[in-house]
């Protein structure tokens, strides 16, 4: 088509100049070949952590979330939420969950999986941080090697994690109070552990619950650890007064489980793993010493049961025995009265050592009806009496009445029926009566017009004391005051007195030395005393006043 | 012949840098221009490999770029990662259908767009077909015109991660996706620039 070298206007134009040849423009290729590389690796990076697909079934969605919820063991994402659907029945939702490769381990039996979402409940504020990072699922993996593609949800995450130090025990009781999972367990109130779960007895009698106590703490429980139910504030108003018992405020609003070790020897082996424990309703029944079998009696009041409550103690000589069980009316044709029946439940090993001799004691006497018998007998008797003046509440107590009247017991009986004495109370009554007309009796009146005029005769008396006996006092005061001044002054070292007495004694000395001079002169000159002195040397001077010879 | 003679048949090559004409009777090889010494050549070197290459190596970072997230959103704890796909049918649920048509246009339909017209501009002057010679000139103008703006994504991302930075409640952070976006709509440029416009015209057997 294009001739070579066509004659044409464009020959002046110049030639190009010639070059060496550039690269290859082939290796242009080698991009495309690096994506694709780039892609591959991208690809086996998926597939290589592409885990295990598993089905967890839950009650509700609630905050999980195809392709955004996570999967969660110890905070650490292990997987993903692929879908979220409905179970075939519409009664439950399956989510389905891509773990990764690295959680294979937790697609087998045993893994639990729960959805944690913030709950607020009475035992505090779970899961706080999935209010900001949304819910998730969290995961517990077991010890169980089977693979395992279907699971069943929690409802409520595990108290438990797999593999917590701690122990977890049992403990069997009558209800469970204000007990949940979750609920603390306190060692010396201090939080040791937790309920873990809670089912009733095959039977409906009662619930049993499981326990855990972290460790460290779990070697507290001993062998003969006692536990009672520290929910809410026990406030009981008996007979012996009110009592107002917690445990802390936390307990009060959302229960919980206190143990200790009971006061006096006792075995401190830590208990092992499960053991049973029976979860006493409060700290004084928990730390009492074991009632053995109870023993029901019951008694005939003639008297208003008043104050009686049912749980009332019965006490024996004072120490608690036992409680009241029941209270009845029962009707008495032939007195058209309406006698009390008391039944009360008496645990005879509360006495301690008495119970041993008495039991030793009952052996003789043809078993315990017997030893009741002699007891009655010797006149062991029933009363009600006031444990509380202020509520009225009442109490029964067993005591031996002095000139009790004669009561029939019959050891066979069943129940058996204890003779009662008439209550204390009535007494109590008289004896008040009593006393008021007692204190009536005294006459105040003529006391109080005695007494006005013993006031004012002391009060006459005081007065004289003070107008005339003092001021005559204080002269004689006075006068003694300036005697005994004067002596002081009289017998002071340079009282003028002292001086005197010195001049004076002074003098007397000079005149005795004079006069010995004189008697000297004299001895000499006898004929003096007729002729006078001659002139003589004279005596010597004699020293002026003051100067010591 | 009605058609007006090209440089070739005249023998004459013009340089693509200084516009210097030269004549150049035979097959071009190792010329230069003698003026300003830019390689001369009729075409651009190799410009149906280069272009094939690009485009495929495009076409490659494509599916990672829609596959993989482009951006986590973090906004009081709901972490959010997004793929292109995913935040435009976010963008339509949440109440900017707008936004979601113009995302959707520039990262979903223009670099599918860029990768049909090429492919069909790149068969066609394989083919020296002289089918549709004029449109298909007029698209590969548009496809040089559209250029980077199908970046728009990374440009959102970019941006977004600069603006939104307020620590725990809100966070936006870019992930591998808007990479192999960005690579995907880069070579798809040079895909574009490396193709000759003129090949559209050489439909002779003999052209070079
Ligand atoms: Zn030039």
């Amino acid at each position: 088509m294009s001739d070579e070298h066509k004659p044409g206007p464009y020959d002046d134009l110049p030639e190009p100049a010639v070059r060496r040849r550039r690269l290859n423009a082939s290796l242009i290729w080698l991009v495309p070949t690096l994506a694709a590389l780039v892609g591959l690796s991208l690809a086996v990076k998926a597939w290589l952590q592409q885990g295990p697909t598993i089905r967890i079934s839950f009650a509700s969605a609630e905050g999980v979330e195809a392709d955004k919820t996570e999967v969660k063991y110890k905070n650490v994402v292990i997987g993903r939420v692929e879908a979220v659907d409905l179970s075939e029945d519409r009664k439950r939702v399956i989510v389905k969950v891509a773990l990764n490769k690295s959680a294979e381990s937790f697609a087998t039996a045993g893994t639990r999986y729960w959805v944690e979402r913030p709950r607020i409940g009475l035992g505090g504020v779970s899961g706080v941080g999935t209010l900001l990072s949304g819910s998730y699922i969290g995961a517990d993996v077991g010890d169980s090697q089977e693979r395992k593609a279907f699971f069943v949800g929690l409802e409520n995450p595990p108290a438990v994690m797999r593999g917590a130090p701690g122990k977890s025990f049992v403990l069997h009781s009558d209800d469970l109070g204000s007990l949940d999972i979750g609920s603390p367990v306190y060692y010396r109130r201090i939080r040791v552990g937790r309920v873990s779960s809670y089912q009733l007895d095959e039977d409906g009698k009662g619930v049993t619950l499981r326990i855990f106590v972290d460790g460290p703490n779990d070697r507290y429980v001993t062998r003969s650890a006692r536990f009672w139910n520290a929910s809410g504030v026990d406030v009981s108003l008996g007979a012996d007064g009110l009592k107002v018992n917690s445990q802390s405020l936390a307990t009060v609003i959302a229960g919980g489980v206190a143990f200790q070790d009971p006061p006096g020897p006792h075995d401190t082996t830590p208990a092992a793993e499960d053991t049973r424990f029976t979860l006493f309703a409060d700290r004084a029944t928990a730390m009492a010493p074991p009632d053995g079998p109870g023993q029901y009696v019951r008694m005939r009041f003639d008297q208003s049961v008043r104050g009686l409550a049912v749980g009332a103690p019965v006490e024996f000589l004072g120490v608690n025995i036992g409680r009241v069980v029941s209270i009845n009316l029962d009707y008495d044709a032939g007195r058209q009265r309406f006698p009390a029946l008391v039944g009360a439940l008496l645990y005879p090993q509360r006495l301690g050592r008495a119970y041993e001799k008495l039991a030793a004691a009952a052996a003789s006497h043809g078993g315990e009806e017997g030893l009741l018998g002699t007891l009655v007998a010797h006149g062991l008797r029933a009363q009600m009496r006031v444990g509380n003046l202020l509520t009225g509440q009442m109490y029964v107590a067993l005591d031996f009445v002095p000139n009790a009247p004669k009561a029939t017991f019959d050891p066979r009986a069943k129940p058996l029926e204890l003779p009662t004495a008439p209550g204390s109370f009535d007494k109590l009554q008289e004896q008040v009566v009593q006393i008021v007309d007692k204190v009536q009796k005294i006459p105040f009146d003529s006391i109080g017009r005695h007494l006005d005029d013993s006031l004012a005769g002391l009060d006459g008396a005081l007065k004289q004391v003070n107008g005339q006996l003092l001021p005559q006092l204080n002269r004689t005061l006075e006068g003694a005051q300036q005697t005994l001044h004067s002596a002081n002054g009289a017998l002071s070292a340079d009282a003028p007195l002292q001086r005197e007495l010195g001049d004076t004694l002074e003098q007397l000395q000079r005149m005795a030395r004079s006069l010995r001079a004189l008697t000297d002169y004299l001895g000499v000159h006898p004929e003096a005393l007729l002729r006078g002195r001659q002139d003589a040397p004279p005596p010597p001077a004699p020293p002026s006043p003051g100067r010591k010879p | 012949m009605s058609a007006p003679p090209r440089a070739v048949e005249l023998g004459l090559v013009g340089c693509t840098v200084c516009g210097q004409v030269c004549r150049a009777p035979g097959p071009l090889a190792q010329a230069a221009c003698p003026r300003c010494g830019a390689v001369l050549r009729r075409r651009k070197a190799g410009s149906l490999a280069r272009s094939w290459a690009f485009l495929i190596a495009a076409f490659i970072f494509y599916i990672p770029a829609n596959l993989l997230p482009i951006m986590r959103t973090v906004s009081l704890g709901d972490v959010d990662d997004n793929t292109i796909l995913s935040g435009v049918v976010e963008l339509w649920v949440k109440g900017s259908p707008d936004l979601a048509v113009i995302v959707f246009a520039a990262s979903i339909m223009v670099p599918m767009l860029k990768f049909v017209v090429l492919a069909t501009l790149l068969v066609c002057a394989q083919r020296r077909s002289r089918w549709a010679q004029v449109q298909r000139a007029r698209l590969y103008r548009l496809v040089d015109l559209i250029g980077y703006w199908s970046m728009l994504d990374v440009f959102v991302v970019s941006l977004l991660t600069a603006l939104v930075r307020f620590g725990f409640f809100s966070e936006v952070e870019p992930l591998p996706g808007v990479i192999y976006f960005g690579l995907t709509v880069i070579l798809t440029m040079l895909a574009s620039m490396s193709f000759d416009p003129r090949l559209t015209w050489d439909t002779d057997k003999d052209a070079p």
